[in-house]
């Protein structure tokens, strides 16, 4: 039995949707004992979400108001502790994800996968390195403990069952006083969430403006998309960072992938390698972009966009 | 006892620098799989870790550090990263030599070894190394040093003993506070590093830059993860280029895509 255990991500109550990828990647791993650890102030609802996701047997949930805003020094000590018993720690890789679980890893002093991608058998994975331009076969000792961070973008989210159990656990750790929560500026938007949208619209350099990015949220608009941007883009103020699609920004797996005025530098085709149908749209006809997309259309974005958009 | 302000008194800000290929160099997979190609390859100290060397300079020229230590942990050749370091303006550099890559547990062991003896009140990391992509390091020195993490910074302010860090999150932007000493990692919007001036490369040279074996620290720096292969990722099939909007609308609708 190889006992695994999942931290969840989770704000406002709600359970984040690379859980269910995170469970995903759980179950291909042999013979497998899913738990999910939920840490929150009070975490009914997340745990709930957690304990319908098919493949979980179990969900801990820690209560601690000192658990909300969720602060990875503050957690990493509970982690390890719940960690105790389990052959693999998992967390998602996202920013909650990245910060967290190198910090669990240290305190339970595992080596740490970062971005797994694919599960072999107990001990070999495959992540990608250099930005995803080579894939990396890793073997672990057998019998030693790893945590690991799992590469969403990799995985289709576990279908719903269950529910499985939940079990409310007290973690006697001392927590650290020593990091405060100040604040978190968040776009509220109505519009699907980057990481994971089933279409995404990526808005480049060439938008030359903030104000010319209204193109792509009116193409967006009419296919119910997220909206992504270059690290260009994001770089000259267009959009926000979190946007940012590529390397060091969002790995993402669309089933549709617009790439407006974005060139394709390497960093950028990094996030973008798992999506299903890439369509650029960029006047250079020999931008890299063209490379890797499924469509491409030559020409001015600003005359193209709207012909696109009206004829959909 | 710690000590706020290093041994001797100085605020010091401990820098990593990390050799790595190139951000712009295309990287490709050995045929036998056993790496990638490094021969006549540029190599760079790792972006993020010069974003992390500005901002030190940036903090002692505010007055918030007396002292900026560039450390490499690599073969002999990283000292051409040092110097360039020294060249934008760090006061003194470190490098322990190991010719076997170290993992992410190890550096922040070495790292966690000189923390001990420079007591600086700052750790500036990049948040990942652009060839490993691990993004490790500075969370895991500052579970083992037991010190606060900021990750992701894309802004840095010092007031007394308090960093103000300003994260690049998931849903936008988070700020929080930590108490120094602190780890703190950073984000690509933090600074744009500045260049290194021909006459600064000459002062460089006379700056101090001491070479450490890493068997001299008394680290465990053991391997536990073994790379088995290399190999190069599925390449996308390329794909059509359309002649007009109405070409790949037809597209798109007739694979049920829109």
């Amino acid at each position: 039995m190889n006992r695994v255990l999942i931290v969840a991500e989770h704000a406002d109550g709600k359970l984040n949707a690379a859980v269910a990828k995170c469970v995903a990647c759980a179950t291909t791993i042999p013979d497998a004992e899913i738990r999910v650890a939920v840490l929150a102030a009070d975490g009914t609802d997340v745990a709930a979400a957690a304990a319908g996701i098919q493949g979980v047997s179990r969900v801990l949930l820690v209560k601690n108001p000192a658990n909300e805003p969720a602060l990875a020094a503050v957690l990493a000590p509970q982690v390890a502790k719940l960690s105790d018993g389990a052959a693999f720690v998992l967390g998602p890789s996202t920013t909650f994800g990245k910060d967290l679980m190198p910090r669990v890893a240290a305190l339970v002093g595992a080596p740490q996968l970062s971005d797994v991608m694919a599960v072999e058998s107990a001990t070999r994975f495959r992540r990608p390195v250099y930005a995803a331009n080579a894939i990396a076969t890793v073997e672990v000792p057998a019998g030693r403990q790893v945590v690991a961070t799992v590469r969403v973008a990799s995985y289709q989210a576990a279908p719903g069952g269950g529910p499985a159990p939940i079990e409310t656990v007290a973690v006697d750790v001392e927590l650290p006083a020593t990091t405060r929560f100040v604040s978190v500026s968040a776009a509220r938007s109505d519009r699907p969430d980057l990481q994971t949208a089933r279409r995404v619209i990526s808005g480049g350099r060439a938008l030359g403006s903030a104000e010319n990015f209204k193109v792509i949220q009116s193409l967006a608009d009419r296919l119910g998309a997220a909206i992504g941007a270059s690290r260009a883009a994001v770089d000259a103020g267009y959009a926000p960072n979190e946007l940012q699609v590529g390397q060091t920004g969002k790995i993402i797996a669309p089933e549709l992938y617009f790439a407006i005025g974005i060139s394709g530098a390497i960093q950028h085709l990094t996030g973008i390698k798992d999506a299903r149908t890439i369509v650029a749209v960029n006047k250079d006809a020999e931008a890299p972009i063209f490379e890797v997309a499924d469509y491409g259309l030559v020409g001015d974005l600003f005359t193209l966009v709207p012909e696109i958009e009206k004829l959909l | 006892m710690r000590h706020k302000h290093g041994v001797d008194g100085m605020r010091r800000i401990l820098v990593g620098i990390k050799r790595v290929i190139d951000f712009n160099v295309r990287v490709r997979v050995r045929p036998d799989g056993s790496g990638v190609v490094t021969e006549g390859v540029k190599m760079s100290a790792n972006p993020f870790d010069s974003i992390a060397l500005e901002e030190a300079l940036r903090l002692r020229e505010r007055g918030e550090a007396d002292e900026v230590v560039a450390v490499s942990i690599g073969p002999n050749e990283s000292q051409q990263q040092l110097r360039d370091a020294l060249a934008m303006g760090a006061d003194r550099a470190i490098l322990v030599k190991s010719d076997a890559g170290l993992e992410p547990p190890a550096v922040a062991r070495v790292l966690l070894e000189l923390a001990r003896r420079e007591s600086p009140r700052l750790v500036l990391l990049g948040k990942q190394a652009i060839d490993d992509d691990c993004n490790q390091t500075g969370q895991m020195l500052a579970a083992l040093w037991d010190r606060p993490q900021a990750t992701f910074a894309s802004k840095i302010e010092i007031k007394g003993d308090v960093a103000r860090v300003t994260r690049e999150v998931d849903a936008g932007l988070e700020t929080i506070e930590v108490d120094l000493p602190a780890v703190c990692t950073t984000d690509l919007r933090l600074n744009e590093p500045r260049y290194i001036k021909l006459p600064d490369i000459m002062k460089a040279k006379k700056k101090p830059l001491d070479v450490v074996e890493l068997s001299s620290l008394g680290v465990d720096a053991a391997p536990l993860v073994k790379v088995v292969k290399f190999e190069p990722p599925p390449q996308r099939q390329k794909g059509v280029i359309v002649k007009d909007a109405a070409e790949l609308v037809a597209a798109l609708k007739q694979k049920g895509l829109v």
